[in-house]
Parts: structure tokens; sequence; C-alpha cells
């Protein structure tokens, strides 16, 4: 027997410390995995993880020529992440796991196409212009990503049918459909036989500062301050945090928990829906293959890692954003699968998810007692 | 018609044999009260990891073992995590598939020869042996013993985990760490050691059930081989109201969903494979509506009253 007992107390408060050193340790753990996963597959850790650093933001003498080409892809692909893990995070706040982001992300795409592609001809004295066009395409991606996930909200609220399968079947009926529409109904007839839909006209793009980079970053930043505002300064918030702590004592202070459940994934749906809708008006402008690349499960490390608070989740998104960036690099540099940054992404949520208790709990070192002792200690600690 | 009956219940039994593995693994698991969505991720590593050890090695059972090992690993990450670090069940499980998506495709690009790909390579597989007399059986006969040898191992794996959850103690002492942890601690049954025990064992069978795809069904590796499946055996727990028995049910009737839908794209249907894929998944939903309804209409069928929640003997 060793001398001593490891123990985990329980805090009286949520340690900060911990809070803030947790997911910087476990990035470095999983960074150290990471080089030993590369190790064994006799790849050099050191010269990927630089080829990735490069590939994610750029090298020095690519700055000085003033070619920004690798942070302004960082950007680009941070915008959905940024969408869909504000998505899930106001959905975990209350316990309800949606996973179904990848599927109402899917939903707000095929709707923005809709929008662009059909009703110009449908309703032809709507101006043409990107002030009214855009946000229409908004508005009816928010709708469709918001009744994607309604149906699972209702199920949920009234039956109490599990949510994290029908979310998560929903992703696969969205993506079929999806894959349906710009293969076979709306795929362009003058594609050269190329699957996907027509292009959508220039009026209803969503215009680009340089480059891809373009102004859906913005909409990101403005809906990360809205869901700021809303979980931390609205009584609504306040309800929603509530039933996630503890649903019972909600339901005593008179906390509708059916309505909250409706009301968070429709706001959550919608989210995760302006994913989809600047990926289709601002990056492809078509119905392609590349819409569903699995934003809406990236989210769900996104939200976690940025700890469900809105700014938190911002800020990882550019990480993990650099960290996929950087995986499609070495592919090309190095020849290297770009699934390295998926492992990366795993091997980071795991750390933290098993550094999360020393946040919640402390790490008592306790001294064996001598054994004639023993006994009035643990009489003690009964009591 | 007996041949449409004969050929679609060969490819319900054919395609549900993966199903059934990893849906009794994972029945396991959470019978012992711990929640792991880690299925997908488990099951694809032991795709991949089972493929890759049958390959180089040229034995299909090494094969399974190696795919129950690495599959197992994953699922005692799952096990510290949540019943030791006391990790969100929910979030764990999801991180284990993620990173286990991710590692699959990473190995099947580097555990090739000389760290090439896997994708297109032709390895050792479980053929098909006819079992004498019963294959003979008229209509169901050669659906049921004309298989391969893992699909005759998962009928005595139904038979045996049927038994052995309703039958023996350590079976008893399964149900109640999940039923109720804290009557079990106190009658002195190990909460922590068997929900370690039944983690790890559900993950072994997970990665079993990979292998069978990609050592026997269709052999070989792809990166998008078990398809969501993972997923399906989730929804298949809960349709099975954690029994072994009614797993078979569900699997069996997912596989031969699969199996109508390949007769009809067959036959020239007009209707898009799109269209018809979707099939599975809103049965999937539309069934589990349904066992839920009656569920909570009658009383709570098999579902763990301790699913899900953490145990910790100073907190209840």
């Amino acid at each position: 027997m060793l001398p001593f007992t490891l123990k985990f107390e329980k805090r009286l408060e949520p340690s900060r410390t911990a809070s803030i050193l947790v997911p910087v340790l476990s990035l470095l753990l999983a960074f150290l995995f990471g080089a030993l996963l590369l190790q064994t597959v006799g790849a050099n850790p050191i010269e990927t993880y630089r080829a990735m650093l490069a590939g994610a933001f750029g090298t020095v003498e690519q700055w000085q020529d003033g070619q920004f080409y690798n942070v302004s892809e960082l950007l680009v692909k941070a915008v959905p992440l940024i969408f869909t893990g504000l998505s899930v995070s106001v959905a975990f706040r209350m316990l309800f796991w949606n996973i179904g982001a990848e599927g109402q992300l899917v939903m707000g795409g095929i709707a923005t196409a809709a929008v662009a592609l059909f009703l110009p001809d449908l309703l032809p004295w709507i101006p043409q212009t990107p002030w009214v066009y855009l946000p229409l395409m908004i508005i009816a991606a928010i709708l469709a990503g918001a009744f994607w996930a309604l149906i699972p909200a209702l199920l949920k609220a009234y039956l109490r049918v599990n949510e994290i399968i029908t979310t998560l079947m929903f992703n696969y009926i969205a993506i079929l459909w999806y894959q349906f529409l710009f293969t076979t109904s709306w795929k362009d007839p003058e594609g050269f036989g190329f699957p996907g839909s027509a292009e959508i006209a220039q009026f209803a793009w969503l215009p680009r500062f340089s480059g891809r980079l373009h102004y859906g970053l913005l909409l990101a930043l403005v809906a990360a301050v809205l869901v700021w505002l809303i979980m931390g300064r609205m009584r609504w918030g306040y309800e929603i945090r509530l039933i996630g702590e503890n649903s019972r004592a909600a339901n005593y202070a008179g906390v509708s928990i059916i309505r909250n459940i409706i009301l968070v994934m429709l706001l959550s749906g919608g989210l995760a829906a302006m994913a989809g809708f600047v990926e289709v008006a601002a990056i492809s402008h078509r119905l392609q293959h590349g819409l569903a690349v699995g934003y809406g499960f990236t989210g769900i490390i996104v939200a976690w890692l940025g700890r469900l608070n809105p700014f938190g989740v911002v800020i990882v998104a550019f990480l993990l954003s650099a960290l996929i960036v950087g995986g499609e690099q070495i592919q090309i540099t190095m020849g290297l699968p770009a699934s390295v940054s998926g492992v990366l992404q795993g091997a980071i949520l795991l750390f933290v998810l098993g550094g999360d208790i020393f946040t919640r709990y402390r790490l008592r070192y306790i001294r064996r007692a001598p054994a004639a002792k023993s006994s009035q200690a643990s009489s003690a600690q009964e009591a | 018609m007996e041949d449409v009956i004969n050929s679609i219940l060969f490819v319900a039994i054919a395609a549900g044999t993966s199903l059934i593995y990893a849906t009794i693994g994972e029945i396991y698991t959470e019978r012992s009260g711990v929640l792991n969505l880690g299925v997908e991720g488990m099951m694809i590593v032991g795709a991949v990891m089972g493929f890759a050890a049958a390959y180089h090695t040229g034995n299909e059972w090494l094969g399974v073992i190696v795919a129950a090992l690495a599959a197992g690993a994953m699922a005692s990450i799952h096990a510290f995590l949540t019943i030791t670090m006391r990790a969100e069940q929910v979030v764990t499980g999801l991180a284990i598939t993620l990173a286990g998506i991710g590692l699959a495709s990473f190995l099947g690009e580097k555990l090739g020869p000389d760290g090439g790909p896997l994708v297109g390579l032709i390895g050792p597989r479980f053929e098909k042996i006819a079992i004498p007399v019963l294959s003979s059986i008229p209509v169901v006969g050669n659906a049921l013993f004309n298989q391969d040898i893992l699909v005759y191992l998962m009928y005595i794996l139904v038979i045996v985990s049927t038994f052995y959850l309703y039958r023996t103690r350590p079976g008893l002492h399964l149900r109640a760490v999940g039923e109720s942890p804290q009557t079990a601690d106190a009658m002195g049954v190990s909460v922590f050691g068997n929900r370690y025990l039944y983690t790890i064992l559900g993950g072994m069978l997970v990665g079993i059930g990979g292998a069978h795809l990609s050592l026997s069904r269709t052999p070989g590796w792809t990166e998008d081989i078990t398809g969501g499946r993972g997923w399906i055996v989730i929804a298949l727990v809960i349709f099975a109201t954690w029994d072994p028995l009614r797993a078979v049910v569900g699997a069996l009737l997912f596989g031969g969903i699969s199996a109508f839908q390949f007769r009809l794209q067959a036959e020239g249907t007009t209707i898009p494979a799109n269209l018809l894929n979707m099939l599975p998944y809103i049965a999937t939903v539309i069934v589990l509506v349904l066992v839920t309804w009656r569920e909570g209409l009658g009383k709570r069928l098999g579902a763990p009253a301790a699913l899900g929640i953490p145990y910790n003997r100073e907190e209840r």
C-alpha cells in the first residue's frame, strides 16, 4: 500500500486558474500526443508542426511580399465555425444535446440557394440588389435551419424523444436531400455534366473584402455579441442557464422548459443555418459538393472548448480554423494526411474533458494515518 | 417469392451482423450506467485496424483481435474520463467519435505497405461456410446458415448475452450498477469496477462489429466504411430497450431496409438513390418516436435508471 492516497474534493467555487490552465495544458498535451503519432508513422513532428504553422498563418517572407492568403483562408474557415459553435453552445447551455448543426447548416445553404436561384424569376418585381436580396436570403436560411431544429425540439419537448438521435438522423436526411438537389433536380443543365446547381446571380453574392475573405466575418462577430447579450443580459438567457444547471429548480421557479426547448432550438438552428448562408452566398455561389464538410460537428468542439461562452467560441473558432488550414497545407507541402488536424482536435477535446475535473474539484494529498488512529480518522470523516 | 424472402433475409443478416455486435456491446455499456456515444469512432477504428492487421499478417482472425483491442483501448479512455474524471458523458463520447474518425482516416492513409494508403488493397476475408443439413432448410436455411463464421459467432453472442444478463449473478450485478449504483455499492458490488469492465468490453464488441465491415461484408478499407452505422447502433439500443434479442430484431429490420432498397434500385426504380438512402434514417426517427411514446404510456421498459449519471460515493 502506498503511504498516501489521492482524493478529489469538490470545490465550493469553480477554480478560475484551472479553467484557463486546463485548456492551455490540454493543447500542449494534444500536440505531444500528435507528435508521438507522427513519429510512429515515420514523419518528423517538429517539421510537420512548423509546416502547419506556416500553412495556417503564412511565412514571414510571404508577409513581407504582402501575401496574406493563409491568414485570410484561416479567417474564411473560422466564419462557419463561429456560427456552428454559437449554435451548439446555446443548446448545450441548457443541456439540450443538439448535434444536428451540420444538417441545420445544410438546410440554411439550401434555402439560401433556393431564394437566389428561383426568386428572381418567380417574383421579378423584387428589386434585384444585394440590399434586398441578401436579407431575404438570410431570413430564408434562418427559417429553414430553425424549422429543421424545430422538429427534434417538438419531439423532445412533448414526447421526450431523445434529441441526440433525432438531431443526428436529421443531419443525414438533410445531407442526402441536398445531394439529391444538386445532382438531380437543381442540377445546372449547362454545367457540362458536373454535379452542382447553376451559379446564383451576382446581386445575391455576399461581398468580399479581398481574396475570399467576406463580410460574413462581421456577421459572425455580430452574432457572437447578440448571443452574449441574450445569454448574459436578458431574462431569457438567465432562464436557459437555470434550466441547464438545475432543470427541476427552474421548473419550480415557473420557467417553462417546453417553451425554452423550442425557442432555444429555433435560435440554435438559425445560427447554424447562417453558416450555410455564408458558405453559399459568399464562397461557392451555388449548391455543390463541399457544403457539408463537418463544420457542424467541429462546432461541438468549438462550443465546448470555448466553455459555451460566445467570446470563447470566437477565439476557439480561430484556433481550430488555424489547425484545419494548417492540416490542409501539410497535405500539399508534406504529403501527410490532412486528418492530422482531426486527430489533434479530438485529442485536445479529450484532454480538456479529462482536465476539467480540476476546475470543479481539488486533488487532495492525504497521508495515510498510522494503523491505530485509522478508525478514528474514518469516523471523523463520516461525521 | 421464396427467393425474394431468402435473398432479403440473407442480406439483412449479413448487413446486420456488424450492427448486432456493436449494439450488444453498447447494451452492456449502457446497462452498467455509462452512455458511450463513441460507437461510430470505435467502430471505424476497429475497421481500419482490423483490416491493416489482417492485411499485414495474412490472418483475418488477428484482424478481429486487433480491432477489438483498438476499440477497447478507445473505450477505456471513455471509461477513464467519465468514471474516474467524471467528465460529461455525452461530450466525451462525441469526442471519442470525432477523434476516432480523424484517427481512422489518418491510419488509413499511413498503415498500408511502405507507409502508404490502405484504400483499394485486397486482404484476407472471412468466407461463407455452409453448415451441412441446416443450410438446406427451405426458405430460411440458406440465409441463416450459409454465412461467414463471424455471423455464427454472433448467434452465440446473442444467446449467451441474453442468458448472462438475466440469469447469472454477474449479470444481476451489471444491471444493479446501472439501475441503482448506491444499492449495488452498499451490497459490496464494485460500481467503478463493473462500469470499467463493461465499458471496455462493450467497446471491444463494437470493434468486432467494425472488423466485420472491413473483413467480411465488403472486404477492404474506405474512409466512409461505417457510413453512420455507429449512430444507428445508438438508436438501436433504445429501439431494443436494452435487450439483446430485440437488438437482433432491430438490426435485421435495418439490414432488411437496406437490402430492400438495393433491390428497388436493381429493378430500375425511378426513385433517386439519395432519397432511398434516407429511408433508414427516417425509419430510425419514427421507430424512436414510437418506442418513446409507448414507453411513456406504459412503464419504462429496460432503461437503466442511472444511465449517464456519474457515480460518486460522497455526493449521493
